[in-house]
């Protein structure tokens, strides 16, 4: 729960991925949908990503942004749909730094 | 996602309405669910249980994995009165979670010595509502027990149909309140609605204690929206 009665425009990832749009750039939305054990952020998170990289929100502590990024940007060109794990359990996540114990996946999809 | 899903989406959380956003993870395709729609089967039985708890999760039904994604408006508190029991409810709402706002036209009540740090309105419910209108994901409590001040937002928040609406007062006091509001046009059904005496009961005594039993039985009725146990407690 937030302080806030309505979504902030300027920081809200779903209302930037919608500007975003409207600017006509290409954009892809990563959600978080499942977590296991001490995973710092809740399903239904989001990240938003355009082409050149940019992005807004988290789905992590600011772990694994950097990886989802990168397959972001291969999902706008691409536009299927891909589920990201990342976790203790998983060497290159572990290198990527979800050091907390926890493991994610992430739904990552081109908007539009 | 289907831009149109995702402008949907925005606009429904702008207007502070529940939506949860339906995503088959298998093929990628997403709708939008509103708690007004009528959804069958195992898909509306998880889509009522996110409407309740505000939880996200994914779901399997009928051989296919999807993810629902629930966006509450963030819940809000209403407080009509810059009473004394207002100085304990407001700073402990907010470390609850909830927005706080304070509405009463008495400037000598409504001042910001007393209420530091609160979204405070000195004046009148019906200009405050005016601009900004209760909603369901909002409650009200009314504790001035002056009807001047009192009896509008109590008939605004019937017909907004906040989640919760509590109205200080002895059950005397209530009952004249009552006749009121009926001459006003409330519905009978709106009237079992209102929690009054306001307050859990736990025999709370000081301006501190009510504030606490208050805040416990808004936390009731959000938790327990749409289901039997809210109209039990509303009918106790």
């Amino acid at each position: 729960m937030t302080q806030v009665a309505t979504p902030d425009e300027a920081r809200d990832p779903l209302m930037i991925a919608e500007q975003w749009k409207n600017e006509g750039k290409d954009v892809a939305i990563a959600t978080v949908v499942e977590t296991w054990g001490s995973a710092p952020r809740p399903a239904g998170s989001h990240l938003v990503i355009d082409a050149d990289g940019n992005f807004h929100g988290s789905v992590s502590g600011g772990c694994v942004e950097g990886a989802v990024v990168a397959e972001a940007v291969d999902i706008i060109s691409s536009g299927t749909p891909r589920m990201l794990e990342f976790g203790v359990a998983d060497e290159t996540a572990w290198q990527v730094g979800l050091s907390c114990g926890g493991r994610i996946r992430v739904f990552v999809e081109r908007l539009g | 996602m289907d831009p149109t899903v995702l402008n949907t989406l925005n606009a429904e959380r702008r207007a502070r309405r529940a939506a949860i956003l339906v995503t088959d993870l298998g093929d990628g395709s997403s709708r939008i669910v509103r708690e007004s729609d009528t959804v069958a089967g195992g898909l509306g039985e998880a889509t009522r249980q996110a409407f309740r708890t505000g939880r996200s999760q994914a779901i399997e039904v009928d051989g296919r994995t999807l993810f629902l994604n629930a966006h509450l408006p963030p819940p809000r508190i209403v407080i009509v009165g810059a009473v004394h029991i207002s100085q304990a409810l407001a700073p402990m709402a907010r470390l609850a979670g909830f927005d706080v706002e304070i509405i009463d036209p008495r400037t000598a009540f409504a001042t910001p010595e007393r209420f530091p740090e609160v979204d405070l309105h000195a004046e009148w419910p019906q200009d405050v509502l005016g601009r900004k209108p209760l909603d369901a994901f909002t409650a009200l409590a009314a504790v001035t027990h002056d009807p001047k001040i009192d009896d509008f937002p109590l008939l605004s928040a019937l017909e907004a149909g906040c989640f919760y609406v509590g109205a200080l007062g002895s059950r005397k006091t209530h009952a004249k309140r009552v006749e009121r509001l009926l001459s006003q046009g409330a519905t009978q059904a709106q009237i079992d609605r209102i929690r009054a005496p306001i307050g859990l009961d736990i025999a709370a005594s000081s301006p501190a204690e009510i504030a606490v039993a208050v805040l416990a039985q808004i936390v009731q009725a959000l938790r327990t929206r749409g289901t039997e146990r809210a109209e039990t407690a509303a009918a106790e």
